[in-house]
Protein backbone atom coordinates (compact mmCIF):
# COMPACT_ATOMS: atom_id res chain seq x y z
CA UNK A 1 0.00 0.00 0.00
CA UNK A 2 1.47 3.04 -1.09
CA UNK A 3 -0.43 5.50 1.53
CA UNK A 4 1.49 5.09 5.18
CA UNK A 5 3.14 8.44 5.94
CA UNK A 6 6.80 8.52 3.48
CA UNK A 7 8.93 8.06 6.70
CA UNK A 8 7.41 5.26 8.84
CA UNK A 9 8.43 6.23 12.29
CA UNK A 10 7.11 3.56 15.25
CA UNK A 11 8.09 3.85 18.93
CA UNK A 12 7.66 0.41 20.87
CA UNK A 13 7.99 0.60 24.28
CA UNK A 14 9.25 -2.37 26.38
CA UNK A 15 9.74 -3.32 29.83
CA UNK A 16 12.79 -5.51 31.54
CA UNK A 17 10.85 -7.51 33.88
CA UNK A 18 11.55 -10.35 36.23
CA UNK A 19 11.53 -14.09 34.68
CA UNK A 20 7.95 -15.68 35.75
CA UNK A 21 9.05 -19.16 34.80
CA UNK A 22 11.37 -18.44 38.40
CA UNK A 23 9.43 -17.49 41.96
CA UNK A 24 9.31 -13.65 42.12
CA UNK A 25 9.47 -11.88 45.16
CA UNK A 26 8.55 -8.60 47.25
CA UNK A 27 11.18 -7.27 49.57
CA UNK A 28 12.03 -4.31 51.92
CA UNK A 29 9.88 -2.64 54.04
CA UNK A 30 7.73 -0.25 50.84
CA UNK A 31 7.15 -3.77 49.54
CA UNK A 32 9.30 -3.18 45.98
CA UNK A 33 9.90 -6.32 43.15
CA UNK A 34 13.03 -8.25 43.57
CA UNK A 35 14.32 -7.62 39.73
CA UNK A 36 17.30 -9.75 39.33
CA UNK A 37 16.78 -12.93 36.79
CA UNK A 38 15.03 -10.19 34.26
CA UNK A 39 14.17 -10.52 30.87
CA UNK A 40 12.69 -8.88 27.92
CA UNK A 41 8.57 -9.02 29.00
CA UNK A 42 7.59 -11.84 26.74
CA UNK A 43 4.24 -9.82 26.32
CA UNK A 44 6.42 -6.66 24.94
CA UNK A 45 8.01 -8.83 21.81
CA UNK A 46 4.68 -8.79 20.38
CA UNK A 47 4.62 -5.72 20.49
CA UNK A 48 8.33 -5.57 18.68
CA UNK A 49 6.67 -7.82 16.12
CA UNK A 50 3.55 -5.78 15.41
CA UNK A 51 6.05 -2.94 14.60
CA UNK A 52 8.57 -4.92 12.51
CA UNK A 53 5.67 -6.66 10.12
CA UNK A 54 3.91 -2.59 9.65
CA UNK A 55 7.48 -1.24 8.37
CA UNK A 56 7.64 -4.51 6.62
CA UNK A 57 3.89 -4.15 4.44
CA UNK A 58 5.64 -0.76 3.10
CA UNK A 59 8.75 -1.49 2.55
CA UNK A 60 11.13 -1.90 5.79
CA UNK A 61 13.99 -0.29 6.73
CA UNK A 62 15.30 -0.17 3.08
CA UNK A 63 11.78 2.35 2.77
CA UNK A 64 13.61 4.45 5.20
CA UNK A 65 11.07 3.78 7.86
CA UNK A 66 12.18 3.39 11.47
CA UNK A 67 11.39 1.04 14.59
CA UNK A 68 12.74 2.94 17.88
CA UNK A 69 12.72 0.90 21.25
CA UNK A 70 12.27 2.78 24.04
CA UNK A 71 13.15 1.09 27.35
CA UNK A 72 12.47 3.05 30.99
CA UNK A 73 14.53 0.99 34.17
CA UNK A 74 18.37 0.81 35.73
CA UNK A 75 20.97 -0.63 33.71
CA UNK A 76 20.57 -3.99 32.89
CA UNK A 77 17.21 -3.18 30.82
CA UNK A 78 19.56 -2.18 27.80
CA UNK A 79 19.66 -6.22 27.79
CA UNK A 80 15.94 -5.69 26.86
CA UNK A 81 16.55 -3.30 23.94
CA UNK A 82 19.58 -5.29 22.53
CA UNK A 83 17.14 -8.21 22.17
CA UNK A 84 15.04 -5.93 20.77
CA UNK A 85 17.35 -4.55 18.10
CA UNK A 86 18.42 -8.29 17.01
CA UNK A 87 15.21 -8.83 16.42
CA UNK A 88 15.34 -5.91 13.76
CA UNK A 89 14.19 -3.15 15.74
CA UNK A 90 16.81 0.11 14.55
CA UNK A 91 17.86 2.31 17.04
CA UNK A 92 17.36 1.85 21.51
CA UNK A 93 16.26 4.76 24.00
CA UNK A 94 17.24 3.93 27.48
CA UNK A 95 15.50 6.23 30.09
CA UNK A 96 17.85 5.43 33.32
CA UNK A 97 17.55 6.87 36.77
CA UNK A 98 17.52 5.97 40.19
CA UNK A 99 14.79 9.02 40.88
CA UNK A 100 12.56 5.95 38.71
CA UNK A 101 12.14 3.25 40.69
CA UNK A 102 9.23 2.60 42.81
CA UNK A 103 6.75 4.35 39.95
CA UNK A 104 3.63 3.55 39.99
CA UNK A 105 1.31 3.77 36.33
CA UNK A 106 0.95 7.32 36.77
CA UNK A 107 4.52 8.39 37.35
CA UNK A 108 5.27 5.71 34.80
CA UNK A 109 3.15 7.44 32.11
CA UNK A 110 4.29 10.93 32.98
CA UNK A 111 7.73 10.04 31.77
CA UNK A 112 7.16 7.92 29.04
CA UNK A 113 4.92 10.34 27.73
CA UNK A 114 7.91 13.27 28.36
CA UNK A 115 10.49 11.19 26.55
CA UNK A 116 8.09 10.34 23.61
CA UNK A 117 7.40 14.27 23.61
CA UNK A 118 11.21 14.77 23.89
CA UNK A 119 12.01 12.63 20.78
CA UNK A 120 8.77 13.86 18.51
CA UNK A 121 7.66 12.97 15.37
CA UNK A 122 6.37 8.89 16.31
CA UNK A 123 3.49 7.93 13.70
CA UNK A 124 2.75 5.42 15.87
CA UNK A 125 3.92 4.28 19.91
CA UNK A 126 3.44 0.72 20.29
CA UNK A 127 3.20 -1.27 23.17
CA UNK A 128 2.53 -4.93 24.88
CA UNK A 129 -1.40 -5.47 26.28
CA UNK A 130 0.38 -5.38 29.59
CA UNK A 131 3.54 -5.38 31.67
CA UNK A 132 3.93 -9.18 33.14
CA UNK A 133 5.04 -7.57 36.36
CA UNK A 134 2.71 -5.54 37.89
CA UNK A 135 0.06 -6.42 35.30
CA UNK A 136 -1.87 -3.31 35.39
CA UNK A 137 -2.28 -2.26 32.19
CA UNK A 138 -2.79 0.69 32.61
CA UNK A 139 -0.13 2.43 31.23
CA UNK A 140 -1.08 2.45 26.80
CA UNK A 141 -4.27 4.54 28.20
CA UNK A 142 -2.80 7.17 30.06
CA UNK A 143 0.27 7.41 27.59
CA UNK A 144 -3.21 8.72 25.08
CA UNK A 145 -4.28 10.85 27.91
CA UNK A 146 -1.73 12.32 28.12
CA UNK A 147 -0.50 12.71 25.12
CA UNK A 148 -3.70 13.96 23.83
CA UNK A 149 -3.61 10.68 21.32
CA UNK A 150 -6.08 7.99 19.58
CA UNK A 151 -5.46 4.89 21.68
CA UNK A 152 -6.50 1.68 19.31
CA UNK A 153 -4.96 -0.65 22.75
CA UNK A 154 -5.70 -4.78 23.05
CA UNK A 155 -5.50 -5.23 19.14
CA UNK A 156 -4.95 -8.82 17.60
CA UNK A 157 -5.07 -7.35 14.02
CA UNK A 158 -3.22 -3.96 12.86
CA UNK A 159 -2.75 -2.31 8.98
CA UNK A 160 -2.78 0.97 8.08
CA UNK A 161 -5.33 2.31 5.43
CA UNK A 162 -5.61 5.99 4.00
CA UNK A 163 -2.89 7.52 6.61
CA UNK A 164 -4.95 5.99 9.58
CA UNK A 165 -4.59 2.31 11.59
CA UNK A 166 -7.33 -0.02 11.54
CA UNK A 167 -7.14 -2.53 13.81
CA UNK A 168 -9.18 -5.58 15.12
CA UNK A 169 -9.90 -6.00 19.19
CA UNK A 170 -11.33 -8.86 20.53
CA UNK A 171 -13.57 -8.58 23.65
CA UNK A 172 -15.27 -10.88 26.02
CA UNK A 173 -19.11 -10.19 24.21
CA UNK A 174 -18.04 -8.43 20.95
CA UNK A 175 -15.28 -8.02 18.23
CA UNK A 176 -14.79 -5.09 17.23
CA UNK A 177 -13.15 -2.93 14.25
CA UNK A 178 -11.49 0.44 15.51
CA UNK A 179 -9.65 3.25 13.32
CA UNK A 180 -7.93 6.04 14.04
CA UNK A 181 -5.79 9.25 12.27
CA UNK A 182 -2.10 8.81 13.12
CA UNK A 183 -0.52 9.56 15.33
CA UNK A 184 -1.61 6.78 17.86
CA UNK A 185 -0.94 4.86 20.93
CA UNK A 186 -1.43 0.91 19.84
CA UNK A 187 -1.38 -1.58 22.72
CA UNK A 188 -1.24 -5.58 21.65
CA UNK A 189 -1.92 -8.72 22.42
CA UNK A 190 -0.44 -12.33 22.45
CA UNK A 191 -3.26 -12.87 19.61
CA UNK A 192 -1.07 -10.69 17.48
CA UNK A 193 1.68 -13.20 15.28
CA UNK A 194 4.04 -14.86 17.08
CA UNK A 195 7.11 -12.91 17.78
CA UNK A 196 10.17 -13.75 15.72
CA UNK A 197 13.46 -15.40 16.97
CA UNK A 198 16.72 -12.86 16.31
CA UNK A 199 19.04 -15.20 13.93
CA UNK A 200 22.44 -14.96 13.48
CA UNK A 201 22.52 -12.15 10.73
CA UNK A 202 19.99 -9.60 13.11
CA UNK A 203 22.42 -10.63 16.09
CA UNK A 204 25.80 -9.45 14.46
CA UNK A 205 23.64 -6.74 12.65
CA UNK A 206 22.48 -5.74 16.35
CA UNK A 207 26.26 -4.52 16.87
CA UNK A 208 26.19 -1.56 14.81
CA UNK A 209 23.16 -0.03 16.52
CA UNK A 210 23.10 2.34 18.95
CA UNK A 211 21.43 2.88 22.06
CA UNK A 212 21.20 6.34 23.43
CA UNK A 213 20.76 7.11 26.75
CA UNK A 214 18.23 9.72 28.27
CA UNK A 215 17.71 11.09 31.98
CA UNK A 216 15.15 12.94 34.14
CA UNK A 217 16.69 16.03 33.11
CA UNK A 218 16.88 15.37 29.54
CA UNK A 219 12.90 15.59 29.88
CA UNK A 220 12.97 18.36 32.30
CA UNK A 221 11.81 16.37 34.73
CA UNK A 222 12.37 16.80 38.63
CA UNK A 223 12.95 13.48 41.04
CA UNK A 224 10.10 14.48 42.58
CA UNK A 225 7.92 13.86 39.85
CA UNK A 226 8.73 10.44 39.25
CA UNK A 227 9.52 7.25 41.56
CA UNK A 228 7.73 6.79 45.12
CA UNK A 229 7.40 10.40 45.67
CA UNK A 230 5.63 11.35 42.54
CA UNK A 231 3.51 8.17 42.64
CA UNK A 232 -0.38 8.15 43.38
CA UNK A 233 -0.54 4.83 44.61
CA UNK A 234 2.03 3.15 47.61
CA UNK A 235 2.00 -0.28 48.47
CA UNK A 236 1.43 -0.41 52.38
CA UNK A 237 2.27 -3.91 53.18
CA UNK A 238 2.56 -7.87 51.16
CA UNK A 239 2.13 -11.01 52.16
CA UNK A 240 3.01 -14.22 50.61
CA UNK A 241 0.31 -16.63 50.10
CA UNK A 242 1.09 -19.77 51.42
CA UNK A 243 1.95 -21.88 48.16
CA UNK A 244 -0.29 -24.56 47.17
CA UNK A 245 0.55 -27.80 47.91
CA UNK A 246 -0.05 -31.29 46.05
CA UNK A 247 -3.18 -33.17 47.88
CA UNK A 248 -4.41 -36.60 47.15
CA UNK A 249 -3.57 -38.47 43.56
CA UNK A 250 -4.76 -41.21 42.49
CA UNK A 251 -5.14 -43.39 39.11
CA UNK A 252 -7.73 -44.62 37.21
CA UNK A 253 -9.11 -47.39 37.63
CA UNK A 254 -12.15 -47.04 35.92
CA UNK A 255 -14.61 -45.48 38.57
CA UNK A 256 -12.98 -42.20 38.88
CA UNK A 257 -15.42 -40.07 37.66
CA UNK A 258 -17.38 -41.68 40.82
CA UNK A 259 -14.44 -40.82 42.92
CA UNK A 260 -14.47 -37.32 41.40
CA UNK A 261 -18.08 -36.86 42.35
CA UNK A 262 -17.37 -38.39 46.12
CA UNK A 263 -14.32 -36.00 46.81
CA UNK A 264 -16.89 -33.18 45.53
CA UNK A 265 -19.90 -34.39 48.09
CA UNK A 266 -17.53 -34.47 50.48
CA UNK A 267 -16.36 -30.70 50.04
CA UNK A 268 -19.72 -29.84 49.66
CA UNK A 269 -19.33 -28.88 46.07
CA UNK A 270 -22.26 -31.03 44.07
CA UNK B 1 -19.61 12.22 53.62
CA UNK B 2 -18.10 10.46 51.15
CA UNK B 3 -19.67 10.20 47.97
CA UNK B 4 -18.96 7.01 45.93
CA UNK B 5 -19.57 7.43 41.70
CA UNK B 6 -19.80 3.86 39.83
CA UNK B 7 -19.32 4.10 36.39
CA UNK B 8 -20.97 1.39 34.15
CA UNK B 9 -20.87 -0.01 30.67
CA UNK B 10 -24.17 -0.39 29.79
CA UNK B 11 -23.69 -3.39 27.59
CA UNK B 12 -23.53 -4.72 31.34
CA UNK B 13 -27.15 -3.68 32.00
CA UNK B 14 -30.39 -5.03 30.83
CA UNK B 15 -33.77 -5.34 31.60
CA UNK B 16 -33.30 -9.12 32.81
CA UNK B 17 -31.12 -7.75 35.63
CA UNK B 18 -27.77 -6.57 36.17
CA UNK B 19 -24.42 -8.31 35.80
CA UNK B 20 -23.59 -9.60 39.07
CA UNK B 21 -19.98 -8.11 38.69
CA UNK B 22 -22.05 -4.56 38.77
CA UNK B 23 -24.24 -5.73 41.48
CA UNK B 24 -21.02 -6.31 43.42
CA UNK B 25 -19.88 -2.63 43.10
CA UNK B 26 -23.15 -1.02 43.70
CA UNK B 27 -23.30 -3.27 47.22
CA UNK B 28 -19.86 -1.76 48.23
CA UNK B 29 -20.88 2.23 47.11
CA UNK B 30 -23.82 1.53 48.83
CA UNK B 31 -22.00 0.16 52.64
CA UNK B 32 -19.60 3.06 52.30
CA UNK B 33 -21.81 5.97 51.40
CA UNK B 34 -25.75 5.46 52.82
CA UNK B 35 -27.43 7.91 51.05
CA UNK B 36 -24.91 9.08 47.86
CA UNK B 37 -24.40 6.57 45.48
CA UNK B 38 -23.85 8.03 41.85
CA UNK B 39 -23.85 5.85 39.02
CA UNK B 40 -22.73 7.13 35.83
CA UNK B 41 -24.16 4.73 32.96
CA UNK B 42 -22.12 5.07 29.21
CA UNK B 43 -25.71 5.00 27.61
CA UNK B 44 -29.04 5.90 28.38
CA UNK B 45 -31.03 3.47 30.37
CA UNK B 46 -34.92 2.76 30.47
CA UNK B 47 -37.28 2.75 33.60
CA UNK B 48 -36.61 -0.92 34.39
CA UNK B 49 -32.72 -0.55 34.29
CA UNK B 50 -32.90 2.86 36.76
CA UNK B 51 -35.23 0.87 38.65
CA UNK B 52 -32.86 -1.90 38.88
CA UNK B 53 -29.60 -0.06 39.86
CA UNK B 54 -32.28 1.83 42.83
CA UNK B 55 -32.95 -1.28 44.41
CA UNK B 56 -29.26 -1.62 44.73
CA UNK B 57 -28.70 1.65 45.98
CA UNK B 58 -28.28 3.89 43.27
CA UNK B 59 -29.70 7.65 44.32
CA UNK B 60 -28.83 9.03 40.82
CA UNK B 61 -28.02 7.80 37.86
CA UNK B 62 -26.31 10.04 35.09
CA UNK B 63 -26.06 9.39 31.65
CA UNK B 64 -24.16 11.46 28.91
CA UNK B 65 -26.17 13.42 26.94
CA UNK B 66 -24.28 12.01 23.32
CA UNK B 67 -22.91 8.90 22.29
CA UNK B 68 -19.62 8.69 24.05
CA UNK B 69 -19.55 4.84 22.90
CA UNK B 70 -18.38 4.62 19.65
CA UNK B 71 -14.99 6.33 20.75
CA UNK B 72 -12.48 3.48 22.30
CA UNK B 73 -12.05 4.93 26.00
CA UNK B 74 -11.99 8.21 25.85
CA UNK B 75 -15.53 8.99 25.09
CA UNK B 76 -16.64 7.41 27.99
CA UNK B 77 -13.67 8.68 30.12
CA UNK B 78 -14.47 11.86 29.56
CA UNK B 79 -18.05 11.36 30.84
CA UNK B 80 -17.04 9.95 33.83
CA UNK B 81 -14.52 12.62 34.40
CA UNK B 82 -17.88 14.59 34.21
CA UNK B 83 -20.10 12.57 36.57
CA UNK B 84 -16.70 12.53 38.49
CA UNK B 85 -16.90 16.47 39.10
CA UNK B 86 -20.81 16.26 39.48
CA UNK B 87 -21.25 14.34 42.31
CA UNK B 88 -18.41 14.98 43.88
CA UNK B 89 -16.82 11.43 44.49
CA UNK B 90 -14.11 10.82 46.22
CA UNK B 91 -13.95 7.48 45.01
CA UNK B 92 -15.19 5.83 41.60
CA UNK B 93 -15.59 2.46 41.27
CA UNK B 94 -15.45 0.18 38.30
CA UNK B 95 -15.99 -3.10 37.02
CA UNK B 96 -12.46 -5.36 36.06
CA UNK B 97 -13.54 -6.00 32.66
CA UNK B 98 -10.72 -4.87 29.86
CA UNK B 99 -12.40 -2.00 28.63
CA UNK B 100 -13.42 -0.37 32.07
CA UNK B 101 -10.05 -0.39 33.24
CA UNK B 102 -8.84 1.47 30.44
CA UNK B 103 -11.76 4.14 31.35
CA UNK B 104 -9.98 3.85 34.97
CA UNK B 105 -7.03 4.22 33.71
CA UNK B 106 -7.32 7.92 31.60
CA UNK B 107 -9.69 8.97 34.74
CA UNK B 108 -6.70 8.76 36.98
CA UNK B 109 -4.92 11.01 34.47
CA UNK B 110 -8.15 13.18 33.74
CA UNK B 111 -8.58 13.65 38.28
CA UNK B 112 -5.29 13.22 39.10
CA UNK B 113 -6.34 10.56 40.84
CA UNK B 114 -4.14 7.19 41.88
CA UNK B 115 -5.34 3.90 40.44
CA UNK B 116 -5.88 0.60 41.99
CA UNK B 117 -6.69 -2.05 39.49
CA UNK B 118 -7.73 -6.20 40.28
CA UNK B 119 -8.76 -5.16 44.18
CA UNK B 120 -10.69 -7.67 46.13
CA UNK B 121 -11.27 -5.58 49.41
CA UNK B 122 -11.89 -1.91 50.05
CA UNK B 123 -10.83 -0.65 53.43
CA UNK B 124 -10.62 3.20 54.39
CA UNK B 125 -7.88 4.62 51.84
CA UNK B 126 -6.44 1.23 51.68
CA UNK B 127 -7.32 -1.29 49.12
CA UNK B 128 -6.32 -5.37 48.79
CA UNK B 129 -5.61 -6.90 46.08
CA UNK B 130 -3.14 -9.66 45.20
CA UNK B 131 -0.29 -9.77 42.77
CA UNK B 132 2.66 -11.58 40.98
CA UNK B 133 0.23 -13.94 40.21
CA UNK B 134 -1.44 -14.71 43.00
CA UNK B 135 1.61 -15.19 44.70
CA UNK B 136 1.35 -12.25 47.16
CA UNK B 137 -1.66 -10.50 48.98
CA UNK B 138 -0.81 -6.37 48.83
CA UNK B 139 -2.77 -3.38 50.31
CA UNK B 140 -2.41 -0.57 48.50
CA UNK B 141 -2.83 3.48 49.27
CA UNK B 142 -4.52 6.00 47.20
CA UNK B 143 -2.13 9.14 48.32
CA UNK B 144 -4.44 11.47 46.20
CA UNK B 145 -8.09 13.24 47.41
CA UNK B 146 -9.75 10.99 44.92
CA UNK B 147 -8.94 7.43 43.56
CA UNK B 148 -10.34 5.07 41.29
CA UNK B 149 -10.85 1.52 41.65
CA UNK B 150 -11.54 -1.36 39.59
CA UNK B 151 -12.80 -4.63 41.54
CA UNK B 152 -12.58 -7.95 40.50
CA UNK B 153 -15.76 -9.91 40.78
CA UNK B 154 -16.57 -12.55 43.77
CA UNK B 155 -15.35 -9.71 46.19
CA UNK B 156 -18.41 -9.24 47.77
CA UNK B 157 -22.28 -11.11 47.90
CA UNK B 158 -24.31 -8.58 46.00
CA UNK B 159 -27.11 -7.19 48.78
CA UNK B 160 -30.36 -4.90 47.29
CA UNK B 161 -29.95 -1.86 49.69
CA UNK B 162 -32.20 0.41 48.30
CA UNK B 163 -36.41 1.09 47.15
CA UNK B 164 -35.59 1.34 43.28
CA UNK B 165 -36.38 5.16 43.48
CA UNK B 166 -32.97 6.19 41.12
CA UNK B 167 -33.40 9.98 39.57
CA UNK B 168 -31.92 9.85 35.92
CA UNK B 169 -30.39 13.13 35.25
CA UNK B 170 -28.51 13.99 31.38
CA UNK B 171 -24.76 14.74 31.85
CA UNK B 172 -23.35 17.12 28.94
CA UNK B 173 -20.21 15.53 27.65
CA UNK B 174 -16.61 17.72 27.50
CA UNK B 175 -14.98 17.68 24.45
CA UNK B 176 -13.79 13.75 23.82
CA UNK B 177 -10.41 14.69 22.24
CA UNK B 178 -8.64 12.58 19.69
CA UNK B 179 -10.20 9.27 19.35
CA UNK B 180 -10.47 5.98 17.81
CA UNK B 181 -14.05 5.59 16.45
CA UNK B 182 -15.95 2.05 16.40
CA UNK B 183 -16.43 1.18 13.12
CA UNK B 184 -17.91 -1.87 13.46
CA UNK B 185 -18.52 -4.60 15.71
CA UNK B 186 -19.83 -8.81 15.08
CA UNK B 187 -21.83 -10.23 18.75
CA UNK B 188 -20.18 -13.17 19.92
CA UNK B 189 -22.69 -16.25 20.65
CA UNK B 190 -23.39 -16.05 23.98
CA UNK B 191 -22.98 -19.82 25.91
CA UNK B 192 -26.21 -19.60 28.16
CA UNK B 193 -23.57 -20.60 31.08
CA UNK B 194 -22.46 -18.45 33.86
CA UNK B 195 -19.74 -15.44 33.19
CA UNK B 196 -16.17 -17.25 33.28
CA UNK B 197 -15.00 -14.23 35.01
CA UNK B 198 -17.41 -14.59 38.16
CA UNK B 199 -18.35 -18.05 38.24
CA UNK B 200 -18.23 -20.25 41.51
CA UNK B 201 -17.37 -23.52 39.47
CA UNK B 202 -15.15 -23.60 36.23
CA UNK B 203 -14.29 -26.71 34.05
CA UNK B 204 -11.26 -25.69 31.88
CA UNK B 205 -10.10 -28.12 29.11
CA UNK B 206 -7.01 -27.74 27.59
CA UNK B 207 -4.94 -30.00 24.38
CA UNK B 208 -5.70 -32.64 26.18
CA UNK B 209 -8.76 -32.45 24.41
CA UNK B 210 -8.04 -32.87 20.98
CA UNK B 211 -10.60 -30.58 19.56
CA UNK B 212 -13.60 -31.82 21.36
CA UNK B 213 -14.90 -29.33 24.04
CA UNK B 214 -17.98 -32.13 24.35
CA UNK B 215 -16.74 -33.51 27.59
CA UNK B 216 -15.96 -30.47 29.50
CA UNK B 217 -19.21 -29.07 28.96
CA UNK B 218 -20.69 -32.04 29.67
CA UNK B 219 -19.10 -31.62 33.25
CA UNK B 220 -19.59 -27.86 33.33
CA UNK B 221 -23.59 -28.78 32.63
CA UNK B 222 -24.00 -31.15 35.66
CA UNK B 223 -22.45 -28.86 37.71
CA UNK B 224 -23.85 -25.38 36.75
CA UNK B 225 -20.27 -24.45 36.10
CA UNK B 226 -18.45 -22.28 33.98
CA UNK B 227 -16.59 -23.47 31.01
CA UNK B 228 -12.93 -22.36 30.29
CA UNK B 229 -9.78 -23.03 28.60
CA UNK B 230 -6.14 -23.09 28.06
CA UNK B 231 -4.24 -20.99 25.33
CA UNK B 232 -3.33 -24.33 23.58
CA UNK B 233 -7.12 -25.08 23.43
CA UNK B 234 -7.67 -21.41 22.36
CA UNK B 235 -5.05 -21.11 19.70
CA UNK B 236 -6.12 -24.20 17.97
CA UNK B 237 -9.04 -22.76 17.91
CA UNK B 238 -11.20 -25.26 19.23
CA UNK B 239 -12.99 -22.17 21.36
CA UNK B 240 -13.06 -18.86 21.46
CA UNK B 241 -10.45 -16.37 22.75
CA UNK B 242 -12.52 -14.97 25.47
CA UNK B 243 -12.71 -18.75 27.39
CA UNK B 244 -9.03 -18.69 28.06
CA UNK B 245 -7.91 -18.40 31.81
CA UNK B 246 -4.19 -17.21 32.68
CA UNK B 247 -1.84 -14.41 32.05
CA UNK B 248 -3.12 -13.39 29.24
CA UNK B 249 -6.80 -14.42 29.66
CA UNK B 250 -9.11 -13.94 32.88
CA UNK B 251 -7.92 -14.80 36.11
CA UNK B 252 -10.27 -16.68 38.14
CA UNK B 253 -11.34 -17.67 41.66
CA UNK B 254 -13.39 -19.70 42.15
CA UNK B 255 -14.65 -22.27 44.72
CA UNK B 256 -14.07 -25.00 42.41
CA UNK B 257 -11.58 -25.75 39.03
CA UNK B 258 -11.43 -28.62 37.14
CA UNK B 259 -8.57 -28.88 34.56
CA UNK B 260 -8.70 -31.43 32.25
CA UNK B 261 -5.96 -31.94 29.72
CA UNK B 262 -4.35 -29.18 31.12
CA UNK B 263 -0.60 -29.69 32.09
CA UNK B 264 -0.22 -26.22 34.53
CA UNK B 265 1.98 -24.08 32.43
CA UNK B 266 3.34 -21.12 34.65
CA UNK B 267 1.12 -18.56 32.29
CA UNK B 268 -2.02 -20.73 33.21
CA UNK B 269 -1.80 -21.43 37.11
CA UNK B 270 -1.44 -17.62 37.12
CA UNK B 271 -5.00 -17.45 35.99
CA UNK B 272 -6.46 -20.08 38.23
CA UNK B 273 -4.24 -20.60 41.71
CA UNK B 274 -5.84 -18.63 43.78
CA UNK B 275 -9.44 -20.99 43.32
CA UNK B 276 -10.28 -22.60 46.75
CA UNK B 277 -10.36 -26.33 45.55
CA UNK B 278 -8.47 -27.21 42.11
CA UNK B 279 -9.02 -30.84 40.10
CA UNK B 280 -6.81 -31.79 37.98
CA UNK B 281 -7.50 -35.02 35.12
CA UNK B 282 -4.31 -35.83 33.24
CA UNK B 283 -3.11 -39.17 31.45
CA UNK B 284 0.55 -37.88 32.53
CA UNK B 285 1.34 -39.03 36.34
CA UNK B 286 4.30 -35.69 36.24
CA UNK B 287 2.19 -33.17 34.89
CA UNK B 288 2.78 -29.82 37.46
CA UNK B 289 -0.68 -29.16 37.53
CA UNK B 290 -0.58 -31.98 40.22
CA UNK B 291 1.40 -29.82 42.06
CA UNK B 292 -1.19 -27.40 43.46
CA UNK B 293 -4.15 -29.82 42.43
CA UNK B 294 -6.31 -30.88 46.13
CA UNK B 295 -7.13 -34.16 43.84
CA UNK B 296 -5.41 -35.33 41.11
CA UNK B 297 -6.28 -38.38 38.91
CA UNK B 298 -4.21 -40.00 36.57
CA UNK B 299 -6.25 -41.01 34.06
CA UNK B 300 -7.99 -40.63 29.98
CA UNK B 301 -9.88 -37.56 30.19
CA UNK B 302 -12.45 -39.08 27.56
CA UNK B 303 -13.13 -41.66 30.26
CA UNK B 304 -12.95 -39.60 33.48
CA UNK B 305 -15.07 -36.77 32.51
CA UNK B 306 -18.35 -37.91 30.95
CA UNK B 307 -18.22 -40.81 33.63
CA UNK B 308 -18.17 -37.88 36.24
CA UNK B 309 -21.02 -35.97 34.50
CA UNK B 310 -23.26 -39.20 34.46
CA UNK B 311 -22.71 -39.72 38.57
CA UNK B 312 -22.79 -35.86 39.17
CA UNK B 313 -26.19 -36.06 37.42
CA UNK B 314 -27.73 -38.53 38.73
CA UNK B 315 -26.75 -37.92 42.21
CA UNK B 316 -28.66 -34.09 41.86
CA UNK B 317 -31.58 -35.86 40.44
C1 LIG C 1 3.23 -14.66 26.64
C2 LIG C 1 2.49 -15.93 26.92
C3 LIG C 1 1.24 -15.87 27.52
C4 LIG C 1 0.51 -17.03 27.79
N1 LIG C 1 -0.71 -16.91 28.40
C5 LIG C 1 -1.39 -18.06 28.68
C6 LIG C 1 -2.66 -17.99 29.33
O1 LIG C 1 -3.18 -16.93 29.64
N2 LIG C 1 -3.31 -19.15 29.58
C7 LIG C 1 -2.79 -20.39 29.25
O2 LIG C 1 -3.44 -21.41 29.51
N3 LIG C 1 -1.59 -20.47 28.65
C8 LIG C 1 -0.90 -19.35 28.34
N4 LIG C 1 0.29 -19.45 27.69
C9 LIG C 1 0.69 -20.77 27.14
C10 LIG C 1 1.31 -21.71 28.15
O3 LIG C 1 2.70 -21.45 28.21
C11 LIG C 1 1.09 -23.18 27.71
O4 LIG C 1 1.59 -23.35 26.41
C12 LIG C 1 -0.38 -23.61 27.70
O5 LIG C 1 -1.00 -23.25 28.90
C13 LIG C 1 -0.46 -25.09 27.49
O6 LIG C 1 -1.80 -25.50 27.38
P1 LIG C 1 -2.22 -26.97 27.74
O7 LIG C 1 -1.92 -27.23 29.16
O8 LIG C 1 -3.64 -27.15 27.29
O9 LIG C 1 -1.35 -27.85 26.73
P2 LIG C 1 -0.12 -28.80 27.02
O10 LIG C 1 0.92 -28.14 27.83
O11 LIG C 1 0.23 -29.40 25.73
O12 LIG C 1 -0.78 -29.90 27.95
C14 LIG C 1 -1.74 -30.80 27.50
C15 LIG C 1 -1.92 -31.83 28.62
O13 LIG C 1 -2.97 -32.70 28.27
C16 LIG C 1 -2.64 -33.99 28.74
N5 LIG C 1 -3.43 -34.96 27.98
C17 LIG C 1 -3.33 -35.29 26.67
N6 LIG C 1 -4.26 -36.19 26.33
C18 LIG C 1 -4.97 -36.46 27.44
C19 LIG C 1 -6.07 -37.32 27.74
N7 LIG C 1 -6.66 -38.08 26.82
N8 LIG C 1 -6.55 -37.34 29.01
C20 LIG C 1 -5.99 -36.57 29.98
N9 LIG C 1 -4.95 -35.76 29.75
C21 LIG C 1 -4.45 -35.68 28.49
C22 LIG C 1 -1.15 -34.11 28.52
O14 LIG C 1 -0.60 -35.06 29.40
C23 LIG C 1 -0.68 -32.68 28.84
O15 LIG C 1 -0.28 -32.57 30.20
C24 LIG C 1 1.05 -18.29 27.44
C25 LIG C 1 2.31 -18.37 26.83
C26 LIG C 1 3.02 -17.20 26.59
C27 LIG C 1 4.38 -17.32 25.95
Amino acid sequence: MSDAPAQLKVLVLVKYVPDAQFDRHLTGQTPRLDRSDSILSELDEYAVEAALQLIEAHGGTKAGHEVTVLTMGPDAASNAVKKTLQMGATRGLHLNDDALAGSDAAATSLALAEAIRHEGGFDLVITGMASTDAETSLVPSQLAERLGLPQVTLVSELSLEGGDVVARRDGDTETQYVRAPLPAIVSVTDQFEEPRYPNFKGIIGAKKKKTAPLSLADLGLGADAVGTDGSWTEVVSSEARPARTAGTVITDSGDAGVKLADFLADRKLL
Amino acid sequence: MSTTLVYLDARSLSAEGIGKAERELLTIAAARSAGSVVVAVSSPVDDDVAAGLGRFGATTVLVPSSDVTASLAAGPAAFAAAAAAESGADLVLLTNAGDSKEVAARLGIKLSAGVVTDVVAVAGDEYTKSVLAGTYTTRIRVKTATAVVTMKANSVEPAAAGDGAAEVRRLDVPEIGPSATVERTEAKPASGRPELADARVVVSGGRGLEGDFGPVEALADSLGAAVGASRAATDAGWIEHSYQVGQTGKTVSPQLYIAAGISGAVQHKAGMQTAQTIVAINSDPDAPIFEIADLGIVGDLTEILPQAAEEIKRRKA
